[in-house]
């Protein structure tokens, strides 16, 4: 199957779900490419879909039809759901995740929160990875503090961090200032940004901040569970 | 680097009051479990060393009730029923006799003992058999008799500290105004001997006119004899009744046995709370971390990630009440064997409650057990939670 060079193809991805007696379609026949090292923002209405596309993009929801593709090979959408097993085999080896609450471990310092995915899957230079990404997110005086000690947005960059640990191809950011003021926001923008450009990571956003989604490269705009390409 | 065990172990931080209320609850029950097993252990051993202390494996006494016998024997003394003494010699006679020693009890009742009076017991013991058969007794002061009618005593260490007297005093018998002179006083034994009073068989017979009169004899069988086919030789023997510690020993274990069965409902009721509060606890908070165990397996944790790492969480829980109760056990041992004592129909001298290394460890080795069965429906419960469900939970 022709897949272009693209880093994820998303082939005709639809999602249902049945409420009652109803059949609730979230997304319908999405089509998209998203090359590697871009950064594409997804916005759009509550409701639109947007969370749902982002789960089957994530590797964390199985389609209802249609397919996934990474690096030409296709992930989801096969005869058969991919099980929780492969799909976390996956995911650890090729995404990092960053949510609006943080949820880091408050009984555990920063640099254990950072190490934390290490303890599932591990890359051999982690502890480098560690100081290389602390001296980045400006958090090199923060690493022996617990997370209660931190502000918002340096609760946010540690997440960033912990999401890099491991150099994921793909990070995914849900609502990443959802929590946070605005110079906050405007900060971890310009992060994200700056993460995009100078480690050529495919970044995935998904917000209600339009001035967080001026930042990417390309914005996707669903509305009932279609794009509307702008 | 950060290992699984450290995330199990600073989750447990997390809510410091419930994770110690629950480490105190599995250490109560780790207490009432090492006090069980060293009752079971201490208890048996005391009594062994009780009966050992006696220096005869067989006693006969005048025909009478078997159980008062018995129970007269351990409280130090012999049945107050009397036999002949001519039994000794047909006693002798058996082959399977290693050595004997006759004694004679009798009692005084002293008005001066106490508040309002109280029995003073005198045993008459043959001074030229009865220090072989008891050779582990030591003199704190003095010696064995001088010969075989002098009127003088040997006072147990208690004996002593009770008549207030020492090597060289004399000692007035009351109702027959005699006067024997004390000449050795006993070290300590830890045994019914401390509180005795022991006299020569002969002057005991004479002053109480029980010429002729035993009310028991001790014998000590030979180490490859049959003691059983000897008992049944013994039988032979008229108006006497045969007293093997053996069955004394089963006997006093069998009334014991209740007391047993009730410490052991305790421990069991108290380890199903320990049980049941340890699986409520776990359960709890993986409850209140749903979200967080759905973004751990986001990140990279497979369902056994997530189930060893609560697992954990419950053996850590689980091994620090378990130290806890056997520190408790140990410090409270002693305090533990009064309670005991004064529920037990009869409680043998020494301590009543022993802690060893076996025990500390199977003690350990339950309660990690425990841990181990409790905690596995929290952490499959853990492992099923999907990263969906926690970051939909997020986003709603």
């Amino acid at each position: 199957m022709e897949t272009n060079s693209a880093l994820i193809v998303a082939q005709e991805l639809t999602k249902t779900y049945t409420r009652g007696s109803e059949t609730v379609h979230a997304i319908r026949d999405i089509s998209l490419d998203i090359p590697a090292g871009s950064y594409t923002a997804f916005i759009g209405p509550s409701g639109s879909g947007k969370t749902t596309l982002i789960n089957i993009l994530g590797c964390l929801d199985n389609p209802s039809s249609g397919s996934l593709f990474i690096e030409g090979r296709k992930i989801l959408g096969g005869d058969r759901p991919l099980g929780e097993r492969e799909m976390t085999r996956i995911r650890r080896e090729r995404y990092g995740y960053i949510f609006q609450k943080f949820y880091l471990i408050p009984t555990l310092t920063v640099e254990e929160n950072v190490l934390l995915p290490c303890t599932f899957y591990r890359k051999a230079d982690s502890e480098d990875r560690l100081n290389e990404l602390l001296t980045f997110l400006g958090l090199e005086k923060r690493r022996h503090h617990l997370p209660g000690q931190l502000s918002g947005g340096e609760m946010q960059r540690v997440a960033i961090a912990r999401a890099l640990i491991n150099r994921p191809q793909i990070l995914l950011a849900d609502e990443p200032t959802g929590n946070l003021d605005s110079a906050r926001s405007e900060e971890i923008g310009r992060l994200l940004k700056e993460l995009n450009r100078k480690q050529a990571i495919t970044l995935i956003l998904v917000t209600h901040n339009l001035e967080l989604a001026r930042t990417a490269d390309r914005i996707v705009e669903l509305r009932d569970g279609r794009i509307r390409l702008s | 680097m950060i290992s699984i065990y450290t995330v199990s172990y600073k989750n447990l931080l997390r809510k410091k009051t419930r994770s110690l209320l629950t480490v105190v609850g599995i250490g109560l029950s780790a207490w009432v479990l090492a006090s069980l097993l060293g009752f079971n252990q201490g208890y048996e051993s005391a009594l062994n060393k009780d009966i050992d202390n006696m220096g005869f494996q067989v006693l006969l006494t005048a025909k009478g009730c078997p159980y008062e016998a018995a129970t007269l024997m351990l409280k130090g003394g012999t049945g107050l029923r009397y036999m002949k003494e001519s039994i000794v010699d047909q006693v002798l006679s058996n082959e399977e006799v290693e050595k004997i020693t006759p004694m004679l009890m009798h009692a005084v009742f002293d008005p001066n003992k106490g508040e309002s009076g109280g029995i003073t017991a005198y045993l008459g013991v043959d001074p030229a058999t009865f220090p072989a058969m008891k050779s582990f007794l030591e003199f704190k002061q003095g010696k064995w008799f001088s010969e075989p009618e002098a009127m003088e005593a040997v006072l147990g260490y208690e004996a002593a500290e009770l008549e207030q007297r020492e090597v060289g005093d004399t000692l007035l018998i009351p109702n027959i105004n005699a006067e024997v002179k004390v000449i050795g006083i006993l070290k300590r034994t830890g045994t019914q001997d401390d509180g005795t009073i022991f006299l020569p068989i002969r002057t005991v017979q004479r002053l109480f006119e029980k010429t002729g009169d035993l009310t028991g004899i001790g014998i000590k069988v030979d180490k490859n004899a049959n003691i059983a086919q000897f008992e049944e030789k013994l039988y032979q023997l008229p108006d006497v009744q045969v007293v093997s510690l053996a069955q004394v020993k089963q006997t006093i274990l069998n009334l014991v046995s209740t007391a047993k069965v009730m410490v052991a409902s305790i421990a069991i009721v108290a380890i199903l709370i320990a049980t049941v509060g340890v699986i409520n606890t776990v359960l709890m908070s993986v409850f209140e971390r749903f979200q967080e165990i759905g973004i751990l397996k986001s990140i990279g944790a497979m369902p056994l990630d997530v189930f060893k790492l609560i697992w954990i969480e419950t053996l850590v829980l689980c091994f620090l009440g378990g130290g806890f109760g056997i520190v408790l056990a140990l410090a409270l041992s002693q305090t533990t064997g009064i309670l005991i004592r004064r529920l037990l129909p009869y409680a043998p001298t020494g301590s009543l409650i022993t802690l060893n290394a076996e025990i500390v460890i199977t003690t350990l080795l339950t309660v990690v057990l425990i841990g181990l069965v409790s905690g596995i429906y929290p952490a499959w419960r853990a492992a099923r939670v999907r990263p969906l469900e926690a970051i939909r939970s997020e986003v709603a």
